[in-house]
């Protein structure tokens, strides 16, 4: 028996054990970074971490559920501000208490904003959100006693979320890990989530709302809480953002509509029915400006726009549905390198390529 | 004992009538089919008793419940399940999963017990999912049950939905034009398969359909709409007799 027909009878344990083997990586590599970079690096990969959940959250209510948000930054703000806010009042408050209250804040706005979505959807939806989107601004301008207005706000002199003693950190691996360890738990959580009941059901009403209905999905229910689920995700990544930032600090400038698009990017850079896709796509924005030389910051929105422009050309999945198809356009040629021996396989190389193709129109 | 009763059950479209006062019964444990020409009002039945369509009047009685009065989305938990003329799967779930998600009401669990994996959320997950295997192996399609829907041949797709429909184990199951693009032999399989389901399944059906063979092949009872009115009901051999029918179907002499 050759390798090849070894492994194409061995797929469903070989992918399993793959997973499991990427999954450990990822987590390695995550423990390792902080390790290896300098702070203002880690800092960044705070903002990645922040920035991938509030695109998770977009992921489900978009990729799972066909609900779209042009809002989310105003979900991101609430968890933000919140704990700004929270600790500029109250120092001796818990941080990571701040960051549970401003996940419940924005589930419960979430769920506001979800119920007209029962009766606009598309288009229309992306519309409302978008004025969801403004008018946070706005309020944020309005109420500038509580939140600073365009001045901003920050928390006073000396009050971080810095690493206690025992753990011999520095403050920015400590805020790294402590980021690191949250947003793996979502991730673990939401995965679950759709592999579930309610995800399945998700899936359902994406792709057919009265065959749902029909099947027993209470759909209103459903996409409701949906919407709550997602705004408390983007609410517990705009909290993080502050507690891994070393000068915790925010403005209405910051929470504008461009922050709920970059969002959006995110989000279809990584693959929208994905769960890591988010992260990717989140580390795809953030560090896009540092890979564009200094001088020529303008050239980034045109670069942004580019990828954005061929990836709905060759990936309209994202990163993480091209490599899932690259993944089983090679299970393919294995499984004929099997069928037809070894030595044949190497010259298939042309049509192949033709086969990806037929591939991505397919699906 | 009859298991759904409809009465005067009137649809209006604007001006257009699509039912108008219709009345039947079904009788539990039996094979019904509604038959007559397009248009004559057997989706929209079937879009009432799914609670799609609000009638302009009449009741609709399933074992003492009133369907009225129930929300589209309890429709399944009382038993009634359907198909869908052009066919309603998700495709980006496997066919495993898309059995699943019809045995949506079997399966316990919301958000939270399945963010969590709650002990008794992931039993019935994993009951559930064993009674998928095997009602795919019922139906022969074990084969592609980790396929996604998507590029799967016609006559599959159509067993998957049937797959789907009585993966909550419905009292009454309504397919619609189950054997509509099917060939000859996927026809006849199709055909055993149905007249087997009140005996293995305890389900009751009730069957849209326009091959003939199928029909007077498989039913107990046969009810002909025309123009949203029921112009005849009976066993298959008298409705083919029946001089009204076979005006409805041949057209009237002038």
């Amino acid at each position: 028996m050759s390798a090849a027909s070894w492994a194409v009878e061995k797929r469903p344990t070989l992918v399993k054990v793959g997973r499991w083997v990427g999954w450990i990586g990822i987590i390695a590599v995550g423990l390792y970074l902080p390790q290896a970079f300098p702070p203002f690096r880690v800092g960044q990969f705070n903002t990645i971490m922040a920035y991938g959940l509030a695109a998770l959250g977009l992921a489900l209510l978009t990729g799972f559920n066909g609900q779209i948000s042009i809002g989310h930054g105003a979900f991101f703000g609430i968890g933000a501000y919140t704990t700004v806010i929270i600790v500029g009042d109250h120092p001796e408050f818990p941080w990571l208490a701040t960051t549970a209250v401003g996940a419940l804040l924005a589930f419960a706005v979430g769920i506001v904003v979800g119920l007209p979505a029962l009766r606009i959807r598309g288009l229309y939806l992306g519309v409302v959100t978008l004025a969801l989107a403004l008018l946070f601004r706005q309020a944020l301008e309005k109420y500038s006693d509580l939140t600073g207005g365009s001045q901003g706000r920050g928390v006073p002199r000396g009050q971080k979320f810095s690493a206690p003693d025992w753990t011999g950190l520095a403050n920015d691996q400590w805020r790294y890990y402590v980021i690191f360890v949250i947003v793996v738990g979502c991730l673990v959580l939401s995965r679950n989530i759709v592999k579930s009941r309610m995800g399945r059901a998700a899936v359902a009403i994406r792709d057919n709302e009265t065959a749902a209905e029909v099947l027993g999905v209470n759909v209103a229910r459903t996409k409701v809480l949906m919407f709550g689920v997602s705004a408390m995700l983007a609410g517990i990544g705009g909290s993080l953002l502050v507690i891994g930032s070393p000068i915790p600090r925010v403005s209405a400038n910051s929470f504008t509509i461009v922050l709920s698009i970059t969002f959006l990017v995110a989000l279809v850079v990584g693959g929208a029915t994905s769960i890591l896709g988010p992260i990717i796509g989140a580390a795809f924005v953030v560090l896009l400006p540092e890979v564009v030389p200094h001088e020529q910051q303008v050239l980034t929105p045109v670069i942004l726009g580019a990828v954005l422009i061929a990836l709905m050309l060759v990936a309209p999945d994202g990163v993480v549905g091209l490599s899932r198809r690259s993944a089983s356009w090679a299970w393919r040629m294995l499984a004929r390198a099997a069928d037809t021996g070894p030595d044949t396989g190497l010259e298939t190389g042309d049509s192949s390529k033709e086969q990806l193709q037929l591939d991505s129109r397919e699906s | 004992m009859s298991l759904l009763q409809v009465r005067d059950i009137s649809v209006q479209f604007g001006g257009v009538v699509a039912l108008d006062g219709l009345s039947f019964d079904i009788g539990e444990g039996q094979v019904c089919a509604l038959i007559g020409p397009n248009g004559a009002g057997k989706t929209t039945l079937f879009n009432v008793v799914s609670r799609i369509y609000d009638p302009s009047r009449g009741t609709l009685d399933f074992d003492g419940r009133d369907l009225l009065s129930t929300s589209p989305h309890r429709i399944a938990e009382l038993g009634i399940s359907r198909t869908f003329q052009n066919l309603a799967l998700v495709p980006g779930l496997s066919v495993l999963d898309n059995v699943l998600v019809g045995a949506h009401i079997r399966v316990k669990g919301g958000f939270l017990a399945g963010a969590l994996r709650l002990p008794h959320s992931l039993s019935s997950e994993s009951e559930n999912r064993r009674r998928a295997v095997e009602l795919l192996s019922r139906l022969g399609l074990s084969d592609v049950a980790d396929h996604p829907c998507a590029g799967l041949p016609y006559g599959t797709l159509k067993r998957i939905e049937l797959a789907r429909g009585l993966a909550s184990e419905p009292r009454l199951l309504m397919l619609d034009e189950p054997a509509s693009g099917l060939t000859h032999g996927e026809v006849d399989e199709l055909s055993a398969l149905i007249r087997s389901l009140p005996g293995d399944f305890g389900v009751t059906v009730l069957l849209v359909e326009h091959h003939m063979g199928m029909v007077m092949g498989i039913s107990d009872d046969v009810v002909v709409l025309d123009f949203g009115r029921k112009i005849a009901q009976g066993e298959p051999t008298e409705v083919a007799k029946d001089p009204l029918v076979i005006e409805a179907y041949l057209g009237g002499s002038g």
